[in-house]
């Protein structure tokens, strides 16, 4: 399986684009070269806009060319686009429905050797708790270039969670809509929700659990708002088990938003894989997310523990 | 309009302020007070605006970026035709189309959702940037509190209105001297206002009297440097217009009660 990271299957898509869509401009926060931004603007540069390390600025700045009748894509590392200009996003963007596409990478702790500080695991909760907010997190390369064009089709804000790390492309050619989860592998036992990077993971897990005689569906929740409701529900009910895995906090990300769906409503054994409640640390990328309990043989391993 | 019924205008915009902070019990005139000329001005002498048609591509635009100042900003818009004056009795009331702050969602002819302070001015020098980059001729226009500057966004909007050298940018500070928890050189120094605009490249005008209506406007007829965004450093006085609120720091974010309403409006028959 080739394996390209999601932020640079982000560059391509909006260089790609760019060249259908006039209206798409870009902004970035002296990332470029690290959000891949640089690729569109290799493309077109008299639509590429750098607005300096002023994030704050940077996506204000995105709102007001959007009220131009522009769809601003806006990027940076997710620390910064979903951290520290939380509340532009929140007052600017949301609060007036404007049409700014944010597309933040370096989420999760696949940043690897940058150390905690860089590691966003809160960008899902914090976008999530934002009335009105689609936020995608793309599972591999081809997904991250549906997103991208999907985004720009449909008129609101979006936040898009991207990852550093070269991850593997999926042979398969799935179908992308928004709010639309995809059934991967089918099984009975267990239904494993995961996005972004963790859906591969998620898959290797499942094939390792099948070598125990355990059937694992295997969801693609790429879409955590609005969440596909009825595929949640339909297979918490069939599998009467259901685990989530991000590459996030457990707290306010997929396991929340599929928490939230089944309340009240089902009964099942569940399970949150992810962060748990600490920062992220210093290392190469695989060596972290081991250490977070983030690698399919620590995956197949805590969804035993739902059995 | 000329200047006398510019001097009306600006009356009436003031009899608005005090009518809609007193009927909703909350509210900020002080700071609408000291902004009453400038906006005014704004509006009635330099946008290309059509009340009838308030989402015409090809309007200039206007930020409040002290969007507390709602009331004036609401007064100039009905004065103008946005929407009815009959509105003014909801204000800051549940599903008012004139909320707290500035709702581009709800208000007709607000531009920009504004309220949490130094955002404004970003988002108008992003409308800025994209009328340069889709050649239009749109010229945008922002005013900002003094104590907002202390936001460091503000800066960083600055730099950027610069850096892309949008004179098609108008700033303008309302520079009352007060904020919520006193003066400015009390709560946290701005220094040299005027020096600092012009060390960020912005073609800079002082305003001795940013209420004097034929000063305003003849800033803002002042040309801009080509490629340079234009501040005006206008200094006001807080409450402008009723003697009770004038300076007064108190008035920044309380309404007139009754007794004080009826003052106030005596004191703005004009």
């Amino acid at each position: 399986m080739s394996e390209k990271a999601t932020r640079a299957a982000y560059g391509e898509a909006l260089a790609e684009l760019g060249a259908v869509n006039d209206k798409v401009v870009v902004l970035d926060a002296d990332l470029a070269h690290a959000t891949m931004t640089l690729t569109f603007k290799n493309a077109y540069p008299e639509r590429h806009f750098n607005a300096g390390i002023a994030e704050a600025n940077m996506v204000d700045m995105a709102a007001g060319m959007s009220t131009m009748g522009l769809i601003p894509f806006c990027s940076t590392f997710a620390m910064f686009g979903a951290g520290r200009a939380y509340e532009q996003v929140r007052n600017s963007i949301a609060y007036p429905k404007l049409n700014v596409k944010l597309a933040m990478t370096h989420a999760g702790v696949s940043v690897g050797e940058d150390g905690g500080s860089h590691q966003c695991i809160e960008d899902l909760a914090l976008m999530r708790a934002i009335p009105g907010m689609t936020v995608i997190c793309p599972a591999d390369a081809n997904e991250t270039r549906k997103a991208v064009f999907a985004a720009a089709e449909m008129q609101g804000p979006v936040y898009l969670r991207l990852a550093r790390l070269a991850s593997p492309v999926f042979e398969e050619d799935y179908p992308f809509e928004i709010g639309k989860a995809n059934v991967l592998r089918d099984g009975n036992d267990v239904a494993v929700f995961a996005t972004g990077l963790m859906v591969s993971e998620a898959l290797e897990a499942a094939k390792l659990l099948e070598a125990e005689g355990k059937s694992v569906a295997v969801i693609n929740v790429h879409t955590i708002k609005p969440i596909d409701a009825q595929c949640v529900m339909d297979y918490a009910q069939k599998c009467s088990r259901v685990v989530t895995v991000e590459e996030h906090s457990v707290i306010g990300g997929l396991g929340d938003a599929v928490a939230d769906v089944l309340m009240g409503k089902i009964c099942c054994q569940f399970k949150k894989i992810g962060v748990q409640d600490q920062f992220g640390q210093s290392g190469k990328a695989k060596d972290v997310l081991k250490e977070y309990g983030l690698t399919a043989p620590q995956i197949a391993e805590n969804i035993k523990a739902v059995f | 309009m000329n200047t006398a019924e510019l001097k009306q205008f600006c009356t009436e915009v003031r009899r608005d302020i005090i009518n809609m902070t007193a009927n909703a019990g909350s509210g900020h005139p002080g700071g609408s007070l000291s902004a009453t000329e400038l906006m005014s001005a704004i509006f009635c002498t330099q946008m290309r605006i059509d009340p009838k048609n308030p989402k015409d591509p090809d309007r200039d635009r206007f930020v409040l970026s002290k969007g507390h100042c709602a009331p004036c900003y609401y007064g100039i818009l009905a004065e103008l035709g946005f929407f009815d004056k009959a509105e003014f009795q909801n204000f800051r009331q549940l599903h008012s189309i004139l909320q707290g702050h500035p709702d581009m969602k709800k208000t007709p002819g607000v531009d920009a959702s504004t309220g949490s302070l130094g955002q404004g001015v970003s988002i108008a020098t992003g409308m800025a940037l994209g009328a340069k980059y889709l050649g239009k001729d749109t010229k945008v226009y922002t005013i900002l509190g003094d104590g907002e500057c202390q936001e460091g966004q503000v800066w960083e909007a600055f730099m950027a209105a610069n850096h892309y050298k949008l004179d098609n940018l108008t700033v303008v500070i309302d520079n009352n001297g007060l904020q919520i928890d006193g003066s400015n050189d009390e709560v946290m120094s701005l220094g040299d206002l005027a020096a600092k605009l012009k060390a960020f490249g912005f073609h800079t005008i002082e305003l001795a009297d940013g209420n004097d209506i034929e000063a305003v406007v003849a800033a803002l007829n002042e040309p801009t440097t080509p490629g340079k965004p234009k501040a005006i450093l206008a200094h006001t006085v807080k409450g402008k217009g009723v003697s009770f609120m004038e300076n007064q720091m108190g008035w920044h974010g309380k309404a007139p009660n009754e007794e004080q309403r009826q003052q106030a409006l005596k004191e703005l028959e004009g």
